[in-house]
């Protein structure tokens, strides 16, 4: 009987490092397949340039500046939004069903897959609003897809504000909102920044839904410059432009049969995953400064 | 001010307290002389601590909670319902049993309170921080560093930020829930001390499970025990010689 447990307890493990071993190998083996094809591939023609029919002279400037774009709308759109919908649930929210049914739901938007918040764009910015398959309809989008990961975030970071603080404040003869703005915000600061990361990294990645919406597969332009030579000097024409992204690019070039074009993906994708690490290393570096000064 | 009546700066009549159906208080009724300490004593669970928050309706933060009776601050009415309760606040501080500094410098805890009444000079704000450190008897201690991050004194020193805190929006009335409970003899004889020191200025209430504290910094002394208030008198006369044998067989250690 002993045993027995006992050669058990050895195969358990044996198969759970083997497990380990094999999933961590593989991730670094992709890895380094992609480095190895791409990175040779990168120099600053290849940053610069628009993509071509020769993929020797095929870049990525569109698509860089395109993510560029839709992630600032998406940051612009998501941020406020998020942050008032996760303190408006947890400080001024009445505790009754209906909100605890949006609660639950919130959870599990975040897991709804992506193509589902696409074919909702599609439906309500692209025929009901007629925003156009832009940079703006993107944005927005991809917004959607992110909110509930802001949100949740959010109110974690509300969450762990010590009720002494909340009692201090009010003691003090501080108004709501007061306790709000000058406390509740500026404490949970840290972790609705690492949500704010998380979700754009998340974001940045995200090919189905744009794709959904229309964008578009080539794009040999950039769109318009929000600085103009005539009065007033700024222009939102931009946003309603096309675009194309990092991850779609990558997808137009897999998709063709020339081996060239494959190692064009691999660069656009070493670029698209060191823009991803460098965002989640800069989330670890926002929780922990905020960490150290923000202590109870 | 004197309309008549006695001037109590805090007073209580047949007040009865609910945690919903729960009664946590029953008939109150007590008066709580100006600029004297009031020490409330009991068993723990006896209802002190409900009772504090109810002169700045901190109980309010606690849902399904019920006030039957009448609470005045100065002769008013605070469960009125035209009462404003930022001005009660203002009027009537608290310090709390766990020091709860902002995560901010010395100087914007001190400084906080002011600020959120609306008073934007700086030179006033360095001055009402710096008589309010005074007053708490930090102000050496800490006048080199008030840019540090509170949450880095000690435990003592962090309790009479808070009470330097609680003093820069000039109350009358100060509420302390077991201000020292936390900390080491030292710290509590500094906090013993300040709080001798404010009832020349102050009316101050202290719920306390130290009877040697009470007997040490306070004038009268209110012993509660389930809900109810049993005595209520000048602290030498409760604790030498007190009416009620219950609240006799407290101080003399019988049960606790
Ligand atoms: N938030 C609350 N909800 C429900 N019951 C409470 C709450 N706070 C206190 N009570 C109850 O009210 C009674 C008095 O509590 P409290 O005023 O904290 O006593 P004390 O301060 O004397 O220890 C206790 O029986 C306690 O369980
Ligand atoms: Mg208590």
């Amino acid at each position: 009987m002993w045993l027995k447990a006992k050669i058990y307890n050895f195969l358990f493990l044996t198969l759970s490092i083997a497990g380990f071993t094999i999933s961590i190998l593989t991730l670094f083996a992709l890895i380094a397949d992609l480095v190895v094809t791409g990175a040779p591939r990168i120099d600053f023609s290849f940053l610069t340039s628009f993509p071509s029919r020769n993929a020797d002279q095929a870049g990525i400037l569109s698509a860089s500046v395109g993510t560029l774009c839709v992630m600032l709308v998406t940051a612009l759109v998501a941020v406020p939004v998020g942050i008032a919908a996760g303190v408006y649930l947890e400080e001024y929210a009445p505790k009754n069903w209906l909100t605890t049914l949006i609660e639950i739901n919130i959870s599990n938007l975040a897991g709804v897959p992506s193509i589902v918040f696409g074919l909702m764009a599609l439906g309500l910015f692209v025929y009901k609003l007629s925003l156009g398959q832009s940079i703006l309809t993107a944005g927005l989008t991809l917004s959607l897809l992110i909110l509930p990961i802001v949100i949740v975030t959010t109110r974690e970071a509300i969450r762990a504000i010590p009720t002494g603080i909340r009692h201090a404040v009010y003691a003090l003869g501080a108004t709501k909102w007061q306790l709000v703005r000058d406390h509740i915000i500026p404490y949970s600061k840290g972790g609705i920044s690492t949500g704010v990361i998380i979700g754009l990294s998340r974001a940045i990645g995200e090919t189905a839904p744009l794709i959904t919406i229309g964008a578009l597969t080539f794009i040999a332009f950039l769109p318009n410059s929000p600085i103009t030579s005539h009065f007033p000097f700024i222009s939102f024409q931009w946003l309603h432009d096309p675009f194309t992204v990092l991850p779609i690019q990558m997808f137009n070039w897999v998709s063709r049969p020339q081996p060239e074009f494959h190692q064009n993906a691999a660069a656009a994708g070493v670029i698209l995953m060191s823009i991803t690490m460098i965002m989640n290393l800069g989330a670890i570096i926002v929780r922990l400064r905020f960490r150290k000064k923000v202590t109870w | 001010m004197n309309n008549g009546k006695d001037n109590y700066a805090l007073e209580s009549k047949n007040v009865n307290f609910f945690y919903g159906s729960k009664q946590a208080l029953e008939n109150i009724t007590m008066q709580i002389p100006e600029k004297k300490v009031t020490a409330l004593i009991g068993p723990s669970g006896c209802g002190k601590s409900t009772y504090l928050r109810l002169f700045n309706r901190m109980n309010d933060l606690i849902a399904g909670t019920k006030v039957v009776g009448e609470v005045l601050v100065k002769n008013q009415d605070i469960y009125k319902n035209n009462v404003d309760l930022v001005e009660l606040r203002q009027h009537v501080g608290m310090v709390f049993q766990k020091s709860n500094p902002f995560p901010k410098s010395i100087f914007d805890n001190v400084a906080y309170g002011p600020r959120a009444h609306g008073i934007k000079s700086k030179d006033q704000i360095a001055y009402i921080v710096e008589r309010s450190l005074r007053q708490a008897a930090l102000w050496e201690e800490v006048k080199d560093s008030l840019n540090k991050n509170a949450t880095a004194l000690s435990g003592g020193q962090q309790q009479r930020l808070c009470i330097a805190r609680a003093l820069a929006v000039e109350p009358d009335v100060l509420l302390m829930d077991e201000p020292a409970s936390a900390l080491d003899p030292i710290a509590t004889q500094k906090i013993e001390e300040l709080i001798m020191d404010l009832k020349q200025n102050y009316t101050i209430v202290i719920v306390t499970h130290s009877m040697q504290q009470a007997a040490r910094v306070s004038d009268l002394t209110a012993f509660f025990y389930m809900g109810q208030l049993i005595e209520f008198g000048p602290t030498s006369k409760i604790f030498t010689n007190p009416s009620n044998t219950r609240t006799e067989d407290y101080i003399t250690g019988k049960f606790g």
